[in-house]
């Protein structure tokens, strides 16, 4: 590694502060990745600025009506631990404990799993579906944007080099908002050649409302390494718009999905089986979606 | 760059050393503390060999900063030994010969210490999961998962 220093602020001002003094700045937060680039000469941070102990930046909050404010730093374990995570972000749960082992989900954060850029990030498909939002400080002030327009492209966010990522604010899901009946689940899937210790070839993550009549009346698709960037899938959204919970609705919205995913051929798979994949994870997260909201699907 | 006074507490007791900032928990524990029962594997999170408890949770210590363990709880394999007496885990790795090589063994057994002192009842499942960022290229893992396995009946039994 080259060499560097290393701070540990109190003060989310100082992170701000530390974040705009140079260019090759870098925040540490679970060091998962970072402390791997660094070994690898891919990353060379001048400044390493670690953010754990800053408390907006490492704690959950509950704010307004049912939403939560999740700090950069906080990790994957202490988000599967959570039971609101689990029972109103159901598929964020699923993401969180298929990242690495259990070493490094205890270390790893969500910001970090966001500012690595991967399209293959497994946290980010289910924030995308969750409407999740980013809070961005910088040297001008705070901004927020929606996470689907954090990536810029493998490897790069559109934040600028003088501005950090603090939280992660996850509004309430929408259920009753749409009829009194309605109910509301997640679900997060993704497909790799070893169960565990993997990087997925292709993920995908489904929030549905379902009304009291039993059709889907708001849907949102995102999915994972199947485009430089987390992607979310408008033509499967728009087919399962208004459409019945139905066998057949799957299959169109399987089919959508490969329009939607706009895979490459790498090492790891070639973007046929990416979009063969991107059809199946739809269909079966939507299944278990439903499932989760206490519908089945019927087989017309 | 220059130098930091670092005090980390490893096994209950607060050890200073002066630190590069680019040194590792594992780098001042093995080079530093003498501490070598704690190995380095593939140094970038993928084996398993460096895992210690951090506040009493699993993680690799070549990915830990020194400066990031100030305020830490940090436990290794040394630290489980009680009275000159193993700890279970190990004694059931010796008994079902769930160690081969031992190059991974000292990882293996803090992954499954975490495990059962958050889980006493694991399934065969929960430990396979456990031991998931543990690679051993020996074993074939069955005897390790049988070990832990009887380790913990064993414990909750006691």
């Amino acid at each position: 590694m080259t060499p560097y220093s290393y701070q540990r602020p109190q003060a989310l001002a100082d992170v701000i502060a530390a974040r705009g003094q140079a260019a090759d700045t870098f925040l540490l937060a679970g060091g998962t990745d970072l402390i791997a680039q660094m070994k690898s000469g891919q990353r060379r941070p001048a400044h390493v600025v670690d953010v754990k102990a800053v408390p907006e930046m490492s704690q959950i909050q509950e704010i307004g009506d049912g939403g939560l404010e999740i700090g950069a730093a906080v990790s994957a374990t202490k988000l599967a631990a959570r039971p609101d995570i689990a029972q109103l972000h159901p598929g964020l749960h699923d993401a969180v404990q298929l990242i690495g082992s259990h070493q490094i989900q205890n270390r790893a954060s969500l910001g970090g799993n966001i500012c690595n850029a991967a399209p293959s990030a497994d946290a980010v498909p289910p924030l995308i579906v969750d409407r999740a939002r980013v809070r961005i400080g910088g040297p001008a002030g705070e901004r927020e944007i929606a996470i689907e327009d954090v990536f810029d492209s493998p490897g790069r966010t559109t934040l600028t080099t003088d501005e950090v990522l603090i939280s992660i604010i996850l509004p309430p899901p929408l259920d009753e908002s749409v009829d009194a009946a309605a109910v509301s689940s997640s679900a997060y899937l993704r497909f790799t050649p070893r169960r565990e210790m993997d990087i997925a070839i292709a993920g995908a993550a489904v929030r549905l409302v379902i009304g009291g009549d039993g059709s889907i009346k708001w849907a949102r698709v995102a999915l994972a390494s199947v485009a430089p960037v987390p992607l979310r899938a408008a033509k499967t959204e728009a087919v399962l718009a208004d459409a019945p919970l139905t066998a057949s609705t799957l299959a169109l919205a399987g089919e959508a999905a490969r329009e939607d995913a706009m895979p490459i051929s790498d090492t790891r798979a070639s973007a046929d089986y990416r979009r063969d994949l991107s059809d199946v994870l739809v269909r079966r997260a939507i299944a278990i979606a439903a499932d989760r909201a206490g519908h089945t699907i019927a087989s017309t | 760059m220059d130098k930091q006074v670092v005090t980390v507490r490893v096994n209950g007791e607060a050890h200073t050393a002066l630190a590069d900032p680019r040194d590792t928990l594992l780098e001042i524990l093995r080079d530093r503390l003498q501490l070598t029962g704690t190995k380095e594997g593939c140094s970038n999170g993928n084996c398993g060999s460096c895992t210690v408890l951090a506040d009493g949770e699993a993680v690799c210590a070549c990915l830990m900063l020194a400066g990031e363990a100030t305020g830490v709880e940090i436990t290794t394999v040394e630290g489980l030994t009680q009275g000159g007496r193993r700890h279970p885990v190990q004694d059931a790795l010796i008994e079902h010969g769930g160690t081969q090589c031992g190059f991974c063994t000292p990882g293996i057994v803090m992954s499954a210490v975490a495990l059962i002192n958050r889980n006493p009842t694991p399934s065969d499942a929960e430990i396979r999961h456990a031991i998931a960022g543990n690679i051993c290229r020996c074993t074939g893992y069955e005897k390790i998962v049988r070990a832990i396995s009887r380790a913990a009946q064993a414990e909750a039994r006691s």
